[in-house]
Order: C-alpha cells, then structure tokens, then sequence
C-alpha cells in the first residue's frame, strides 16, 4: 500500500504548481472582478499539457492518468477556480470523446482539445426543466438526410460561448418514451462552436467563478453531420453518467484546491493577527477550528485520490466518486468559511481572498451533480451491496 | 500511489474477519451485558498472532505490519469493541514500547511473553488528577539503592485487573526537583511484585468486556532492569506510544463505525412502513451514505497514518488527524444507527445501544479528541 503520488505525478503536479504560482495567483483577484475569460491561460495550459492529462499521446494527450489529472487540477484551482473548471471541463470532454468517440472524431477533436486550438470544450446536458433529472431533457435530434437537426435549450453551460468542441445531448426518441424509458431515447453528439443555428446567450452573472463563462445555448434546427453522433443512439445516457462520474473527480479535485488555499490562507492570517498580545494561532478557538480544517481537508485529498486511483487501475469507482465529490465540496465549503470567520472583517472584504474563495467553492456542492444526486448514487450502490451481501 | 493491499495484509485481514465472525460477534452482546472479560477470545488472539502483529517473529509476534493491524483491528472490533481494546492496549501501549525502547535483554525476558500472549499488558499513564497533562503525575519513583521505590495511584487502565506486566509512567525522584515532562520516567512493572494493588473494575458506559481499574503502589521496589529507556525519557516513551496507540484506537473505531453502518443498512432493507422498507426513504438513504462516505475518509487517514508509521516516517499529526477523525464519524455513525433502528435502537435486544455506548470513549482515551486538536494545529501551524 503506499499513498503517496509516484514522481510522474509529482511532476505533473508541480508543472502545474509553477504555473498556478507565476501567471495564475497574482491575477486571481483581478480577474474575480473583471470576469475576464482565461483565453491566454487556457493555451498555457494545453502547452503544458494540462488539457488533457488523461488523454493517450496519440490524440495530443500528457497520457499522465487519473491520478496526475487530480493533482495537477487542485494546484489550478488553488491558485484560480475559474481557470480550474474549464480545465476540468476540457479534460472531461476529450476523455470522454476518446471514451465512446469513432476514430476519426478522436483524430479531429480530441487532439484541438489538447492543443488549445479548440480553446475549451463543453458539456451541454442540462436545460432549463432538466438539471438532475437528466434523462427528462428536452432537446430533440431529429433524423434529416445525412444528419440531424438538433432542437432545444442547454442551460448553465460552462465555456458555452468560447467552446470548440461541444458535446450536446438531445432524444433521439422523438420523444415518444414513457418517463421509465426516458434515458434509452438520449444520444450525444459532437458539435463545433460556431455551427450554424447554434447561438450563446448571455452568460449569467454568477456568485462565484467569475472568470469563467457560463451561458444557455440555444439550438434553433441546427444542422450536424451522422458523424457528429458519438457512438450508438440511445447510449446517450450512459455517456453522460460514464462522464460525470470522471467529473466528480474533476471536482472534487477542485474542491480539494480551493479547500488548501483557503485553510493556508486562515493559518497564514491567525500567525500575523494580533489580539490580546498574541497571535490568533496560540488561541485554542482558533487553533481548533484549523485542526478541523486540516484534518477534514485531508480525508477530502485521500477519498479524492482513492477515486482518481480505482478509474486509473480500470476498477469500478462510480460509488467513490460520488464520495470524493460529496465529501470534498461539502468540507471546502466548510473551511472557506471557517477561512473568512479566521479573517474576520478582512475576510469579507477584497482585500483577502478568502471571500472569493468561499464563492468559487459554493458552486461546487451544485455541479456535476448536486451533493443531493451525489447522496442517491452512495445509498443506492451500498443498498445493492447490502442485499447482494444478504442473497 | 498503489492502494492494493499485500497478500499478507489480505490474510490477515480475512484471518481476522472469519475470527470475528465466527468467534467474536456470537459473543458479543452476552459480554457487554455480564460486563465479562473475554478470557477465552485473548486466548484464542494470542493463538492467532493478534496480540504482537507488528511485532518481530523473534519475539514472538506476527512479524506483519501496522497496516495488518489496523485491518484486523477493524474486523475485531466490527464484532465486539471491547475485544479490540484488550487487543490494541497489549500491540499498541505494551508491545510497541518494549519494542521500540527495551533492551534486548528486556525484549527476549517481556516482549516475547507478551506478544505471544502468555502474558497479558496495560499501560498506566492517568492518574485521578493527570490526564491529558501528563507532567501533572504524582506517581514518584524513588531512588533506593541500585533501584527504585514506586508510590502512586494509576486511574482508568485499560486491562488492569487482568494484566500481568505494566507500563507505567511516572516523575523520577524527587518530584519537582527536574521540572515537569523532564522527570517522566518508564518503568516495567510486573503486577504480581508486593505493593502492587488493583481496584475494582471501573463501572462503565460503554466498552463493558474490557476491564478498566485504579492500581495502587505502595512503597513497589524495582530494580534498575525494569527501567525502560533512561530515567527521564519517560514523555518520550510515552508520546511516542501514544502516537501508535491511536492508529490503533482510530481503527477500533472504525470498526464500531462500520458495525453501525452495516447494522443500520441491513435493518433499514428489513424494516417497513408506509408500504416500504425504510431504505427507500431518502431521509435513510441520506444517513447511509454520509456514515459510508465518513466511514471510507476514516478508514483512508487510518490507513495512510500506518504506512507513514510502516516506513519509519514521522506520523503523529496524521494518525492524531485519523483518531480524530474516526472516533468522531464513529460516534455520528452510531448515533443514526440507534436512531435508524428506532424504538429497537433503544433496547438491549439490538446491537444498536451497545454501538451508541462504546463508541464514546473512542473520542476520550489515548488522547481526547480536544488533544488530537492540539497536535494538529501545532504540527499545522509549525508547516
């Protein structure tokens, strides 16, 4: 057993580390308030290989894996969640294309992806009557020589309206599924940024993440080859889970990030600030309240590894993603708060990060899967592993 | 990174569960409820190598490692905590010192005894006024002659009225003459020397099978041979022990947690109300899988605090961070698991109350979790 990253994974991680300190940090700050999008960074990235960690080499990959991707990602986030998530969502896209994608899509797209050529990529399930309840979608392909015409509204979607690469998912069912069957009728399918019919709307204005774009897409009888479709109608479904089941990694990755910078930043403060004649430190409340922090964040780094861990080993890790994710946004949360409260007045305004980071981390607990979703996939696999047990 | 475990780990981990199992939970409810030490399950412990794991064949242990502990740990204690605590007093508070600070006369003549499991040990560190302060003892050891005159009285040890051999800590003589953590000394002391005197065993909440008692010494003489480590190296010993020890109580209190969470899940697929089993309620499917999801982060500080311990690398904030931990999800854990088999969580005829009673003292002993707080801040903030 040993539970420290080999060092190929170190590497990666302080490839990372050294970036997220040179370019991201300092302009973090900056660009919370400006919210202007990481185009430059983004390119950075795929240079350093960062877009697509997990990818083989053959498609323009670092071919590092799972565990190197989770690493490398919360030394982004640490520095810049807003960075973070669009890393994480271009990785996620360019596995998933070489996860179910023909040949000639992984030739075309996964390699734009990696090189920064496609600038981001997006995942664009949810829609405005359908978040966690994905397979009740509304966005239809219908069949036309040749293709098909993809109709409908995608909402909250990250990189939206700078994405290349695109995965949509739409019925391929007509709609005709009674509600028990609704997650056969669903395809993906690859669209480029730019295709006609396909229009962005106006990015929402968020609590956090402020760097990086989110936008309703909006798809008005927009027209794709067959070839966009990735793998057979009807897995739709099953590629979105297969997805965000890498992207709760993803997240929780972040989260474990956002969690250290926050921690880091409450232990820096508490051995500056004096009060009473002492460092906030040497005071037992706020010692205490680090101690949890730590040690939370610690078992948020350890289920997150674990999870990165099983997908590289090709073992099944569906039921530990969903823990890593649930565990680790849910403490992030908890020690960015308990970050600001170290901070006290400091620690709501900008002059202190922290409360940029106790925003960044908000979303956490929401996307790829609410802590709610995540909660449901946890009891219905360790039910199933009860009764199996008891048959 | 590589989270298999070895061939040996898995043996003994299964080793541990079929004994669990099969010998250790048919037991269990009958010890807690007749507050009986479990004579018979050490002895059979001590045939299997449970009570020295990580202890060299050449004395007399397994010759496995720390990670092959914390797995059997959990399995013992899965099926009855008070089983685990006897076993993780004698590997983790008795064995490991001797061990790490005997010599080697002092291993071959109580190491190997008791790691075999021919003889059986406690640890005596708190007394009624010194808990947590440990430089706070009273128990003075004496200088007369070649030797020592032990004087003191011992609270809460684990194992006192059935052990033969214990490590104590007390202030050399005299008291207060070297200040504080510097007049710490470790003695091994045989229980059967004259002066030495046990009371009755502790009435407790929860952890019933496990004996817990006051000992007396007066006016105990010992000879230089049962010195452990320099006079004065007593705070190392014993930080040092303890660091160990709560590996060993945090997997103690995984394995309460774990019986909490199988208990609870297995009930709530039996149990029915509204026309369905109370699994099917999201209120229960949501405590099952915070206990699962605590019980996992629990069980990976657990486990990574024994390969750090494995590899000789420092690990006093990581396995404060997984006692911390562990004995803190084992408490919530058994909390919703009373509370998930309802009424029936309430009555001795479930193994629900018992978990709820002996999960406590997981955040008191071997350092409350008030003081793994402290050792983690300071390990923190000195980064």
């Amino acid at each position: 057993m040993q539970c420290e990253p080999s060092e190929e994974q170190r590497l990666i991680e302080t490839t990372a580390r050294q970036f997220a300190a040179e370019v991201l940090r300092k302009v973090a700050a900056e660009r919370d308030l400006n919210g202007t999008f990481p185009e430059r960074e983004l390119r950075q990235l795929a240079e350093l290989g960062l877009l697509g960690v997990n990818v083989p080499e053959q498609y323009g990959g670092s071919q590092a894996g799972v565990v190197a991707y989770s690493l490398a990602l919360a030394e982004i986030a640490a520095a810049d969640a807003s960075v973070s998530v669009a890393m994480a969502v271009t990785n996620m896209v360019a596995e998933i294309i070489c996860a179910f994608g023909s040949e000639q899509q992984k030739q075309t797209y996964v390699t734009r992806l990696c090189s920064g050529e496609a600038v981001a990529g997006a995942f664009a399930l949810s829609e405005p009557q359908s978040g966690s309840d994905a397979a009740s979608l509304q966005t239809v392909a219908e069949r036309v020589p040749g293709g098909y015409r993809l109709t409908g509204n995608k909402q909250w979607i990250t990189s939206g309206d700078r994405a290349g690469v695109i995965v949509v998912w739409a019925r391929t069912d007509g709609g005709k599924a009674d509600r028990r069957n609704q997650s056969a009728g669903l395809s993906a399918f690859v669209v480029e940024g730019g295709t006609p019919g396909l229009t962005a709307g106006r990015p929402e204005h968020k609590l956090g993440l402020k760097g990086s774009t989110t936008v309703p897409l909006s798809f008005d009888g927009c027209l794709v080859p067959e070839s966009a479709r990735l793998s057979r109608e009807g897995d739709g479904f099953k590629i979105a889970m297969v997805a965000l089941d890498g992207g709760r990694i993803g997240i929780a990755s972040q989260a474990v990030g956002v969690g250290r910078a926050a921690l880091m930043a409450a232990r820096d403060y508490s051995k500056e600030r004096k009060q009473f004649g002492q460092p906030l430190s040497d005071f037992q409340a706020i010692a205490n309240m680090l101690a949890d922090g730590a040690t939370q964040l610690e078992a948020a780094r350890l289920l997150t590894l674990r999870a990165a861990y099983l997908k590289e080993s090709g073992q099944g890790y569906s039921q530990k993603a969903a823990m890593a994710k649930l565990y680790a946004s849910e403490a992030a949360g908890r020690i960015c708060d308990m970050a600001l409260q170290v901070h006290g007045g400091y620690g709501y305004t900008r002059e202190y990060p922290v409360e940029r980071y106790l925003r960044d981390a908000r979303v956490q607990r929401i996307y790829e899967g609410t802590s709610e979703i995540q909660r449901l996939v946890i009891a219905r696999s360790v039910l199933k592993e009860f009764s199996d047990h008891a048959s | 990174m590589d989270l298999r475990l070895s061939d040996e780990q898995l043996m003994a981990q299964k080793t541990a569960a079929e004994f669990a199992r099969g010998e250790v939970l048919p037991r269990a409810a009958d010890i807690d409820r007749e507050h009986r030490f479990p004579a018979e399950l050490v002895r059979r412990m001590a045939e299997l190598g449970f009570l020295g794991i990580a202890i060299p064949e050449q004395y007399g242990g397994a010759g496995l490692d720390t990670v092959s502990y914390v797995l059997a740990l959990e399995e013992v204690s899965r099926a009855c905590a008070s089983t685990g605590v006897i076993m993780s007093v004698n590997n983790s508070l008795v064995c490991d010192p001797l061990l790490k600070f005997g010599t080697e006369e002092q291993k071959q003549k109580w190491l190997s005894p008791l790691a075999t499991g021919q003889l059986l040990g406690c640890f005596a560190l708190s007394e009624p006024e010194a808990g947590s302060d440990a430089a706070a003892q009273k128990t003075v050891a004496t200088k007369d002659g070649d030797g020592w005159v032990l004087n003191g009285v011992k609270n809460w040890i684990t194992n006192g009225p059935n052990a033969n051999v214990c490590i104590l800590q007390c202030m050399a003589d005299p008291p207060g003459r070297q200040a504080g953590h510097k007049a710490i000394t470790t003695f091994i002391l045989p229980m059967d020397l004259p002066g030495v005197r046990t009371g009755p065993p502790d009435k407790k909440l929860g952890i019933r099978g496990s004996q817990s008692c006051q000992i007396f010494l007066d006016d105990v003489r010992v000879g230089r041979d049962l010195l452990l480590g320099d006079v004065g190296m007593g705070f190392k010993v014993a930080m040092s022990t303890l660091d160990g020890g709560r590996i060993g109580i945090a997997a103690q209190a995984l394995g309460i947690a774990r019986a909490s969470f199988e208990d609870a899940g297995r009930y709530a697929l039996e149990r029915r109300t509204f026309g369905q089993a109370i699994a099917n309620h999201q209120a229960i499917q949501w405590k099952l899988a915070d206990m699962a999801t605590e019980l996992d982060a629990a069980r990976l500080l657990t486990l990574r605090a024994a390969t750090l311990k494995d590899k000789g690398q420092r690990f006093s904030k990581e396995a404060a961070m997984a006692k911390l931990f562990a004995s803190e999800c084992c408490n919530r854990a058994a909390k919703e698991c009373v509370q998930i088999f309802g009424g029936n969580g309430y009555v001795e005829d479930y193994p629900a109350e018992r978990h709820y009673r002996d999960a406590k003292i997981t955040e008191i002993y071997e350092g409350t979790s008030e003081i793994m707080r402290i050792v983690i801040a300071a390990s923190l903030l000195k980064e």
